[in-house]
């Protein structure tokens, strides 16, 4: 056990990985000899050679599709998308041809891969470093859609996706990449994907976040205390196919819903995670359920603590769904 | 050769056309693979069943029993020469238009009935359209109608069998659009970067729905594309299926040295349209088709084997009553066999089946059912 951020931590279940399976291999953009800009796969190389941690070509969907090819031949590619903002020359391979390749084969075929890329905002890397496009991948069939918020999960969830026989898209929310520090085992774990986290329990009002927000969440949870508001905070871990019992059985209880997303509000994953909430607990809801989510604005480099849905935009929803 | 293509090579190109199989029957010993009669003779059953099949599947499509088809007439000999170099251990990830080359490696022909119904016997499991059938048994990949993006997924596996140091290539068939995705730019980037045994087989057969390949793009050739990338780059006359045969085994010669990938261009003309959803008399003149008629790779090889004995009238007819006797038995098999179950529709789309999706296959179940496609 040892106190680590999620940059190491991610780190380590890649190595776990890479021991246990010679077939999981690593490929993407400068994560060979250099480790990922933001080191992230720091040291593969070294350990497992050049052929199993692969600096590529500067091609997403190039990395991508030839990651389906590999995993058709048994292969298990880890691949990773330098930032999620350059992944949409990869989103074709992604969706009609990754998520589809099971089912249009009859099953006679799987592309088990998994794809890391970091996500979000609040760095100063203006539109095309801050994205965060989980809504893109959610409502994609065939897809699995995993963030971790700690090292601790960071490390179990992505060990459940490389063996997962699904394709997983696995977002890491970089503005925490190594301010979350946490205790984690040393070896071989996993925290099942499908699963989310209570991580603050509370009587009032039920918040739903994930990856960074899920901090801003908990701050402003913290002040509605002090304000006699008792708030239940879920990390959602896995967003796709959400943990819905969790979720419901919480609004069943509090009655009031406030949900947080960086990315835009229209069409964002709010959207479905009221809906899905709406649909089973609508009788249980005492007032409207909120979203505080970024704006349907491009991402703004100059301003973007005004676009993120920080705990200052937070605490005043909590509030007010909580006296609704 | 009299087309639009053939005119794009001059006699001072580097990139001279390799062809093996003369006018007068004798075949060039500078190319010449070295088929026997028995080989060619198989050969050439699949050349026939290929064609007599694409037209048995039209008038199907034609009288409504089946959707659609996409077919390969006068593309026969480059499909089925280079499917023919790969061995039994090789891939091959299909464009759309290769079912003849599936069925030479063992594909049967009744389960691709069952797909040209979409029935409950289809491999796919009625889930893609005509044409989009998969048989993982003979190394034959999943198909998908967007151009280009199996190229990638060929090099790939030539990476991970390479990474395995299993003496395994793979072949990508795609047509002359496909030369301007940034699927074929990447994936043949990334194959000559890795030096991986992959064989690129550009069917240019002229066409692209209603584009010309002036349209796709502004070099002599394709194959000259190669030069780009730090391959060779071969032009082959693709209605020859010796000279076929013989580029692309050296193809995988060569990838299997450790050297890398191959672009191949394969000349040859595309004698229907696109598919039975297509008129080419909207676009295209029939002067060119009926100068390509006078190279027909199948009568071609048809002239070779009677030449040396290998073939008669007798034979020939033979194998077509047999062709579609076979037909007609797998198309009565597979227009009886029911659609797959309502609940499959939620298989395979994930391992296993999440909450939302059973929760949409029992709503589904218990709803109303569509009306008849039929009527």
């Amino acid at each position: 056990m040892a106190l680590i951020n999620m940059v190491q931590a991610i780190n380590d279940a890649l190595r776990v990985a890479m021991r246990g399976d010679n077939r999981v291999v690593v490929l993407g953009e400068d994560v060979g000899k250099v480790g990922g800009v933001f080191r992230v796969t720091a040291g593969l190389q070294d350990e497992f050679g050049e052929e199993r941690v692969i600096d590529t070509p500067l091609s997403e969907n190039g990395i991508v599709g030839g990651a389906v090819g590999m995993a058709l031949y048994g292969m298990v590619p880890v691949v990773e998308i330098q930032f999620a903002d350059f992944i949409w020359p990869a989103y074709d391979q992604i969706v009609n041809e990754l998520a589809k390749y099971r089912y249009r084969s009859g099953g006679e075929y799987s592309a088990k891969i998994v794809i890391r890329t970091p996500v979000g905002g609040g760095i100063r890397g203006g539109h095309y470093h801050s994205q965060h496009p989980e809504a893109a991948f959610i409502g994609v069939p065939g897809l699995k859609v995993v963030i971790p918020s700690n090292p601790y999960d960071a490390k179990g969830l992505l060990l459940a996706s490389i063996r997962d026989p699904d394709p997983v898209v696995f977002l890491e929310p970089k503005r925490v990449y190594r301010a979350a520090k946490g205790e984690v085992p040393d070896g071989d774990y996993m925290v099942p994907l499908e699963t989310a986290s209570i991580v603050r329990p509370g009587r009032h009002v039920t918040v739903l976040a994930y990856g960074a927000m899920l901090y801003e969440a908990l701050d402003a949870a913290a002040k509605a205390a002090e304000k006699g508001v008792d708030a239940e905070v879920i990390d959602l871990r896995t967003l796709w196919p959400l943990d819905i019992k969790t979720v419901v059985d919480s609004v069943k209880r509090t009655g009031r819903l406030v949900v947080v997303h960086e990315a835009p509000r229209t069409n964002g994953f709010g959207a479905e995670l009221v809906t899905l909430v709406a649909e089973r607990a609508f009788y249980h809801l005492e007032t409207a359920p909120v979203r505080v989510t970024g704006f349907d604005t491009p991402f703004p480099y100059t301003l973007e603590l005004e676009y993120l849905p920080l705990s200052h935009r937070i605490l005043p929803a909590i509030l007010s769904v909580a006296r609704g | 050769m009299s087309s639009d293509q053939s005119r794009r090579s001059g006699s001072d190109d580097p990139n001279a056309i390799v062809s093996v199989l003369r006018d007068d029957g004798t075949l060039d010993p500078a190319h010449d693979p070295h088929l026997g009669d028995d080989e060619v003779t198989f050969l050439y059953r699949h050349l026939v069943e290929t064609r007599q099949l694409d037209e048995r599947f039209v008038a199907l499509q034609r009288q409504g029993r089946i959707g659609f088809h996409v077919g390969s007439l006068g593309e026969e000999a480059a499909i089925l020469g280079s499917a023919y170099a790969m061995r039994k251990q090789d891939w091959l990830f299909p464009c759309y238009r290769e079912f003849g080359a599936a069925l030479m490696r063992g594909f049967s022909l009744q389960k691709l009935c069952d797909n040209m119904f979409g029935n409950a016997n289809d491999t796919v499991k009625g889930r893609q359209m005509p044409c989009h059938y998969t048989c993982k048994a003979v190394g034959w990949a999943s198909i998908s109608s967007p151009v280009g993006t199996q190229i990638t997924h060929a090099v790939g596996l030539a990476w991970a069998a390479k990474i395995r140091r299993d003496p395994v290539a793979s072949l990508v068939y795609f047509g002359d659009g496909a030369t301007s995705s940034s699927d074929f730019h990447s994936g043949v980037n990334f194959a000559g970067v890795f030096k991986l045994p992959v064989v690129f087989l550009c069917r240019n057969n002229g066409w692209a729905i209603s584009v010309p390949v002036e349209r796709q793009t502004a070099t002599h050739t394709f194959a000259e594309k190669a030069v780009a990338y730090g391959i060779p780059g071969v032009r082959v006359d693709g209605n020859d299926v010796f000279a076929v045969v013989a580029v692309t085994r050296r193809a995988i010669e060569r990838g299997m040295r450790g050297e890398g990938p191959t672009l191949i261009e394969a000349i040859t003309y595309r004698m229907g349209g696109h598919s039975t959803s297509d008129d080419p008399n909207r676009y295209r003149e029939s002067d060119a088709v009926q100068a390509w008629a006078a190279r027909d790779p199948i009568e071609r090889v048809r002239s070779y084997l009677v030449a040396r004995g290998a073939w008669s009238d007798a034979d020939e007819r033979n194998l077509k009553a047999d062709i579609d006797a076979r037909f007609r038995d797998a198309v009565a098999i597979a227009e009886k066999t029911p659609p797959p179950a309502l609940e499959s529709m939620f298989d395979d789309v994930y391992a296993k089946v999440p909450w939302h999706l059973a929760e949409q296959r029992a709503e589904l179940v218990a709803g109303p059912r569509a009306p008849s496609p039929h009527g």
